[in-house]
């Protein structure tokens, strides 16, 4: 069981500059929805950002049984 | 040295053009995941093969680590990593999904 808050937190300790929504998306606390905004994501393939936000999430990830995931570069949508 | 299931997943990603590992299989998917996308590469028309994780677990954790990536589906199409369900739903949106297996197959 994890809050979505962790998640946000983890993710904007990684890339300061991100606007980070992440949500619970069906209310048990293993599956989530993150839409992560970073400039840190420009000129990288969606390989590469997915990679980057899983390195990110660490030590989460074992607990994450779900995770739905955006990720632009500001400016894109 | 590679161990046997590194090798038989560099044999399955060589030899089928568009490859999609998965949970379950395209008639009977495991998760929604794997369903939406092998949904998505049913619309596109183009074939495709599947592996299915659930049954060797060997292999669910061997192409996690083959591909440095976290979960399943993955998809490999011309022995190349695109990548998960959300990857390959954005390239669907997009287009360029279409675009790749049309240059693929041409």
């Amino acid at each position: 069981m994890m809050n979505p808050d962790e998640i946000r937190r983890s993710l904007q300790g990684a890339f300061p500059d991100a606007q980070v929504l992440a949500e619970d998306s069906t209310g048990g606390g293993d599956h989530f929805a993150v839409h992560i905004v970073s400039a840190s994501f420009a000129g990288c393939s969606l390989v590469e950002r997915h990679q980057m936000v899983y390195r990110a999430l660490g030590s989460l990830m074992p607990r994450i049984h779900a995770l739905q995931l955006k990720t632009d570069a500001p400016g894109e949508s | 040295m590679a161990d046997d299931v590194t090798t038989e997943i560099e044999n399955e990603i060589r030899n089928n053009k568009v490859l999609i590992y998965m949970k379950g299989t395209p008639s009977f998917p495991q998760c929604g995941f794997s369903a939406a996308t092998i949904e998505i590469f049913e619309e596109l028309g183009r074939p495709f093969n599947s592996v299915d994780v659930l049954t060797n677990p060997a292999k669910r954790e061997g192409i996690k680590r083959y591909s440095n990536w976290p979960t399943i589906p993955q998809i490999y199409v011309d022995g190349k990593f695109i990548g998960g369900c959300d990857i390959v739903r954005e390239m669907h949106q997009r287009g360029d999904l279409k675009r790749l297996l049309d240059a693929s197959f041409s």
